[in-house]
């Protein structure tokens, strides 16, 4: 009774969330100028940011969950860290490449290793390390303990990686464009709007990809769980 | 005083078994002082005559360390599954007293590793180092770090299937800082700095090293108890 309740919930969030990224689509591409000091590519930056604060956001939920699995050793925080990371990968991979094709046309060249290039490469490193260690581990109590202790440690190393980078390269990336005043703020009202709107539209796209990736792995554990039961 | 019942001299009784099971293979200290030099040789064979600024020099001397530590240092709990004796070790210690044995274990490995390696990379590569001192601290900071985050990855990577192939590539994006930080400083005090000048980089290193010792400590056990 519950389960259908928040299932209706979820799909009335589906069509919402649709129309709402229709919105931002159109705002991006027709109702917003551009900023100053760029031109049309400025318009990246409606998918490019909110792509980053999904991963930042995934990869956050996941090392959460990661602490409560340690602390009650309930397999649904497990469930909840791996869906996370693996939607907060796809995300990061996504944002690579939207900066990528900026940088191809602002910088010159897709790659130049400037920090913040270097932080997420790095970044994808250790999530793609993460997915290796899950696929070596057997059990799946070892899965889940094991690699919530790994996605811990990487995390903590993060505000290290923050502050190293930078030191040995120097950044072109905009900074914090959303608050920036020294130029009399390159966003607009306008700008701020859409851009605002398209962060919340992409929370709620994770949220509606998370909750799918959550429970087809539920019914993954369940059928794997079913299956021992019939073999033995 | 150390307390016969306390922590640290349970460490060190795990550190003196560590050390008599090491000499009596040495399979470690082979694999890890071959590889160094087998690796000393290549970079300076394939450099030769060429002269290196102190920034190269610095990063060749960490990728050696760093390459070094990736195939010796997993060698403490890998040992401990493959010759089944990690479910005695979990009955006779407290897990936090295995892993500060363990860690010991590896940095002392790793210093000693470096004892030899050094002397020779400053031979062969024909490097003068310009303040002793402070080229020492910061070869003893970065190895420290370095053991510091190999040791709780050797006992992550002993529990998974793939021993081997993982080790680096789990090891390599959490040490990073470490390895970034080693290499400024290493290329300061070749140059001659100060111990100032290079004062960021000992304590952000210092601070790496508490943090992943303390986050380790707490961490140890659920991977080493299953």
């Amino acid at each position: 009774m519950k389960k259908n309740q928040s299932n209706k919930w979820l799909a009335a969030m589906k069509i919402f969330t649709f129309f709402w990224m229709i919105f931002v689509i159109i705002g991006s591409l027709y109702l917003t100028p551009e900023a100053a000091g760029f031109k049309s590519t400025s318009r990246v930056i409606f998918y490019h940011v909110p792509m980053s604060w999904v991963a930042s956001l995934a990869f956050l939920l996941a090392a959460i969950s990661g602490i409560l699995y340690l602390r009650t050793k309930k397999l649904v925080y497990d469930i909840w860290a791996i869906s996370s990371v693996e939607i907060g990968f796809l995300f990061s991979i996504l944002a690579t490449i939207t900066g990528s094709l900026w940088a191809k046309v602002e910088w010159g060249a897709f790659w130049n290793w400037d920090p913040r290039e270097t932080s997420i490469v790095v970044l994808l490193m250790i999530y793609a390390a993460y997915f290796a260690l899950r696929s070596a581990l057997e059990s799946r109590e070892q899965k889940a303990q094991i690699s919530a202790v790994y996605s811990i440690l990487a995390f903590i190393t993060v505000p290290f990686l923050i502050f190293v980078v930078p030191r040995i390269l120097f950044t072109l990336h905009p900074q914090n464009p959303v608050f920036t005043t020294q130029t009399g703020s390159i966003m607009s009202p306008k700008i701020k709007l859409i851009f605002f709107s398209s962060i919340f539209g992409f929370t709620l796209f994770y949220y509606w990809l998370l909750r799918l990736r959550v429970d087809l792995e539920k019914i993954k554990n369940n059928l794997l769980a079913k299956k021992r039961q019939d073999n033995f | 005083m150390i307390r016969k019942s306390g922590l640290l001299y349970k460490s060190f009784y795990i550190l003196q078994k560590d050390l008599h099971q090491e000499f009596r293979t040495r399979y470690a200290i082979n694999a890890i002082f071959l590889f160094a030099i087998t690796t000393l040789v290549v970079v300076s064979f394939s450099i030769g005559a060429a002269e290196l600024s102190q920034n190269i020099l610095s990063s060749l001397l960490w990728i050696i360390i760093f390459f070094s530590a990736m195939t010796g240092l997993s060698h403490v709990f890998v040992r401990e599954e493959e010759q089944q004796t990690a479910d005695t070790l979990k009955l006779v210690a407290p897990p936090v007293a295995i892993y500060l044995g363990k860690l010991l274990f590896n940095i002392l490995l790793l210093l000693g590793l470096e004892l030899i390696l050094i002397p020779l990379y400053v031979v062969f590569m024909d490097m003068s180092v310009g303040n002793l001192p402070v080229f020492i601290l910061m070869i003893v900071l970065g190895s420290t770090g370095v053991s510091a985050v190999a040791t709780i990855m050797a006992a992550i990577i002993s529990r998974t299937s793939a021993k081997g192939a993982l080790f680096a590539v789990l090891s390599f994006p959490v040490m990073l800082p470490v390895l970034i930080l080693s290499i400024q400083g290493t290329a300061l005090a070749i140059q001659g700095s100060s111990i100032s000048a290079g004062m960021d980089e000992i304590q952000m290193l210092l601070l790496f090293i508490i943090v992943i010792v303390t986050a380790s400590i707490l961490l140890f056990e659920f991977v080493w108890i299953l």
